[in-house]
């Protein structure tokens, strides 16, 4: 009876049938049982997919119609014209992927060199690290417009020096966040551990750094997203950004600074903006679900 | 080339000559944490590193595997001179030196499965196909008995006992011949230290490895170690046989860190040294004997020169200059 119970106790645990799923497999599991997040999903994707679809099948976002000038939804139009009878939807649709893809780029575009740059700087050692951060330093000072208005002054307004200016402009904030964060990481035992087994800077950011920093580029990224729709509202509204008559959410909310649209007119800027919040509200929900779900202490049952 | 049989192996795995380490202070004097350290370790055996917070058992340990880089000194691991190997060549000898960290809740990075923390060392090593990985891997985990299935699991999962065995285990993953063991169990539970202390006690013994135990409890050195070297402000007090310093003593510090053992007998009629202060800033250090600012025995000679570390019985070698306290019975 005895030998037994010594044995059953010594004796590893059999092996289950059914093999635990992997950390992205759970991970995504997580994510899936997050409503909010699947919510922002499902209507996130929703718009994606008309933005990308919708024009094949919808009139012509620069198509005149002179008999229907700033006419209100109806029939024929569903989110009435502009002031030049333009289709309002077709417009927000054409818009739309303006917008998102200045946006999405950029982000990613942002995310990376922020991501990178940051990571490096504590990984490559003393005199990299302060190098990187002078640059960072250099980067954060530059003033926006002026940046812009050499920048645009030299490619010209159009979407890729659009994607180009924000990329630009808005790293180094979590390069200096990225750092702080690994700077912390670097004196941690198991860090110490994969340096004396041979780890180089690229194993230690990309194995230890990007996931130790996950929830900080998720909220960036999302918050960038949004930042970047309103940026390149900001440079159209100047003529820097994606310049007339291609459609872009943010030029369509410009029209708004016209007292007499503002007022008498609201559908041609309240679309544009409503789908700028709900993008925006999506993404967030999107990127709150994404941290929770990469935190493997969230997994404890 | 190593002529000698394993038996009959004369020269120590490890020797460590004139090891130093001085931290750089900005606008003051170094820190001067490790001064002229020597010692060696035979193959096979368990060497007790002790002392008080902030004598340098961690510097040298890490020294040892240049995790930091000494100030001076010479290391001679198995016939190489570890001081004059350069990335690669170190990295591919670290494989032979392991170590276990204190905190196991630092050591093991809170984004990896257990898999992939046991198999790093492996990855970066490029040792074996991936499927011979992770057989390693589940081999450490059940050198450690723990089970196989737990290698899939995140290390926030397990107790701090668990914890320190995933941190052996990866030690283990390398097939080290030599560990270091940085106060395996002083962050654990007292009921846990025990189970540590055996497993690592049967490890050594199965797996024949060669082992520096560092520690401030003084009653799991004599439980685990065979030879003992006592520190005190980066400096060697006392190297000794076991059994020999439990038994007696020939350093004033090692005495009273013996006596600073509680007994489990209250009657016992015991003349004790008990020591004051703290322990001297090592950017500061005092001239002489360093120990002298502590040291009941001390007089004037203690302050205007360093005893030499002298050999007082066959294989017991203390620094002190008071051949009058030398040997003095407990």
């Amino acid at each position: 009876m005895t030998d037994l119970n010594v044995e059953t106790a010594i004796a590893p645990a059999p092996r289950r049938k059914v093999a635990r799923r992997g950390p992205i497999v759970r991970a995504l599991g997580r994510f899936g049982a997050n409503r909010y997040a699947m919510t922002g999903l499902a209507v996130f994707g929703l718009t994606l997919a008309a933005v990308v679809l919708m024009p094949f099948v919808w009139k012509d976002p620069n198509g005149i119609d002179l008999l229907a000038i700033n006419k209100p939804p109806g029939a024929g139009h569903p989110l009435g014209t502009d002031g030049i009878g333009r289709d309002v939807l077709a417009r927000l649709l054409a818009g739309g992927r303006v917008s998102l893809l200045v946006a999405g780029v950029s982000t990613l575009l942002s995310t990376a060199l922020g991501f990178f740059i940051g990571a490096l700087a504590p990984f490559g050692g003393r005199f990299a690290d302060a190098a990187i951060m002078r640059v960072v330093d250099l980067a954060m000072t530059l003033p926006p417009v002026i940046l812009l208005l050499v920048l645009a002054s030299i490619t010209g307004p159009g979407i890729v020096p659009t994607i180009a200016v924000i990329s630009l402009l808005s790293w180094p904030l979590l390069s200096r966040m990225v750092r702080s964060r690994l700077l912390e990481l670097r004196e941690r035992d198991f860090i110490i551990f994969a340096r004396g087994a041979g780890a180089g800077p690229w194993h230690l950011v990309m194995r230890h750094g990007l996931p130790n920093t996950i929830d900080i580029l998720v909220v960036y990224a999302t918050l960038q997203v949004a930042n970047a729709i309103l940026l390149e509202a900001g440079l159209s509204f100047l003529g820097l950004g994606v310049p007339p008559p291609a459609a872009s959410w943010g030029n369509m909310l410009n029209a708004a600074r016209s007292t007499v649209v503002l007022q008498s007119y609201p559908w041609q800027w309240m679309f544009a903006g409503g789908a700028i919040v709900l993008t925006v509200v999506c993404i967030n929900l999107i990127g709150d679900g994404l941290r929770d779900a990469f935190d493997p202490r969230a997994d404890l049952e | 080339m190593n002529q000698h049989s394993p038996l009959s192996d004369a020269r120590p795995l490890l020797d460590v000559q004139g090891l130093s380490k001085h931290f750089p202070v900005p606008g003051g004097t170094p820190v001067r944490a490790l001064d002229d350290i020597s010692f060696s370790i035979g193959r096979g055996e368990v060497l007790g590193l002790v002392g008080e917070s902030g004598s340098g058992k961690t510097t040298i340990g890490r020294s040892i595997l240049r995790l930091i880089e000494p100030t001076a000194g010479r290391i001679t691991f198995d016939g190489t001179d570890l001081m004059t190997l350069k990335g690669r060549a170190m990295r591919q000898e670290r494989r032979r030196l392991q170590y276990i960290f204190q905190n196991p809740f630092s050591s093991l990075s809170p984004r990896m499965t257990v898999g992939q923390i046991l198999t790093e060392g492996l990855d970066l090593q490029k040792i074996g196909t991936r499927a011979e990985r992770l057989e390693r891997a589940r081999t450490a985990l059940s050198q450690v008995e723990l089970s196989p299935d737990t290698i899939d699991r995140y290390a926030h999962e397990f107790s701090g006992g668990q914890r320190q065995r995933i941190g052996i285990a990866r030690a283990l993953t390398m097939a080290p011949e030599f560990l270091v063991a940085d106060e395996p169990v002083s962050a654990l539970d007292v009921s846990v230290q025990a189970q540590i202390i055996n497993l690592l006690r049967d490890l050594q013994l199965r797996l024949g490895l060669t082992m520096l135990f560092i520690t401030h409890d003084l009653g799991v050195v004599e439980y685990i170690c065979d030879r003992v070297i006592v520190l005190y402000l980066g400096r060697v007090m006392e190297i000794a046989d076991s059994a020999d310093l439990y038994a007696a003593p020939r350093h004033p510090y090692t005495r009273a860190l013996l006596d600073s053992i509680p007994s489990a007998d209250p009657g016992a009629d015991r003349k004790r040294i008990t020591l004051s202060g703290e322990i001297p800033s090592p950017m500061n250090p005092p001239s002489g004997c360093v120990f002298r600012t502590r040291c009941p025995h001390a007089e004037a000679r203690c302050a205007q020169a360093a005893p030499p570390l002298e050999e007082v019985a066959p294989g017991h070698l203390r620094a002190c200059w008071r051949p009058d306290v030398a040997g003095q019975p407990l």
